[in-house]
């Protein structure tokens, strides 16, 4: 069992790091935080005993996000153009808002519950019975590729139209034909 | 091209089959230990992005040509289907594994394998065609 201890010192820098996102004016730099909140949050999933999701984590949020991000910035610039003014609308909004996620959370069961409802559907029977249905270790992979391989199917799918979207904005075309030439 | 930079053209090279290897490792061994097809496709890709940040675009393009990421990406949800296809020629529903081998738990192990394999393909080629997009966007016309 991990201490405690870990658990605050992964979290407080969380809010460390989100902080100094917020307060950063330099674009590279903020980059490079969002790339240190994203090594954070793996280095939390790890904590709270998810690899995969740790996995998955500290390569596409610490890695190929911030590569992405970072050659945005070398299209447009690593400055912000106007420092940001203070607006009471949205800050009202934005508290309103983090209130209200609060009062949510206080109907959440509590952590590792074994009563709670997500531990009482269908997890029980993938934890029995993986070893005999599918005879795979790794119960994750049970999970995602066999007894939900139709999510997984789609969820590949999406990726591929995402790439159709971005690539259908950004790749490069020849170049227009001239004036009168269409 | 300075001294500085050579050292770490040099460095940052010879990290790239480590970073591959590791894909792989994570692409075949998901059903063991954590990881599988999406984590080994972001870790391959990131293999590529390296490449590509110490060699520049067009060697990437030539390691990995743009036609290809663009054909893999649709040939990696092809493979995933066309599982889903098999297993239904052979008599069980869409994606069920059991019928791909006599026994059903080397079925379940080949068919994961193949769909992990699927998805992998799909994830690498997409996050380079990503990559490899964003990137030329800088280089003049």
């Amino acid at each position: 069992m991990m201490p405690a201890v870990l658990d605050f010192v992964v979290l407080g820098l969380l809010v460390v790091v989100a902080i100094a996102v917020v307060l950063q004016r330099n674009l590279f730099a903020a980059v490079m935080l969002t790339g240190m909140y994203s090594l954070l949050s793996a280095a939390w999933m790890l904590v709270l005993d998810a690899p995969d999701v740790a996995y998955t984590e500290a390569a596409v949020g610490a890695g190929v996000s911030t590569v992405l991000l970072l050659s945005t910035l070398a299209l447009t610039t690593d400055r912000e153009r106007e420092p940001p003014r203070l607006e009471p609308g949205p800050l009202f909004v934005a508290l309103m808002t983090g209130v209200v996620l609060l009062y949510g959370v206080l109907d959440v069961p509590a952590f590792g519950d074994p009563a709670s409802p997500v531990h009482l559907h269908v997890a029980p029977h993938y934890l029995l019975e993986s070893p005999h249905e599918i005879g795979v270790p790794n119960v994750i992979t049970a999970v995602l590729a066999s007894y939900r391989g139709f999510d997984t199917f789609g969820e590949t799918t999406v990726v591929l139209t995402a790439a159709v979207g971005v690539l259908a904005l950004l790749r490069r075309r020849p170049a227009p034909p001239p004036e009168g030439a269409a | 091209m300075t001294g500085t930079r050579d050292i770490l053209r040099v460095v940052s090279k010879s990290l790239i089959p480590f970073i591959a290897l590791f894909a792989l490792y994570t692409q075949f061994h998901g059903d063991y230990g954590p990881g599988g097809g999406f984590q080994a496709g972001v870790i391959l890709a990131a293999a590529f992005v390296v490449y590509a940040l110490v060699e520049g675009l067009p060697a990437l393009d030539a390691a990995f040509p743009p036609r290809v990421r663009e054909i893999l990406a649709a040939v990696g949800v092809l493979i995933y289907g066309g599982v889903g296809v098999i297993s239904m020629a052979l008599g069980a529903v869409f994606l069920d594994y059991d019928v791909l081998a006599h026994d059903p738990h080397h079925g379940q192990h080949y068919g994961i394998l193949l769909v992990e394999l699927g998805v992998g393909v799909t994830v690498c080629s997409v996050m380079v065609a990503l990559f490899g997009a964003f990137a030329a966007r800088g280089r003049p016309a």
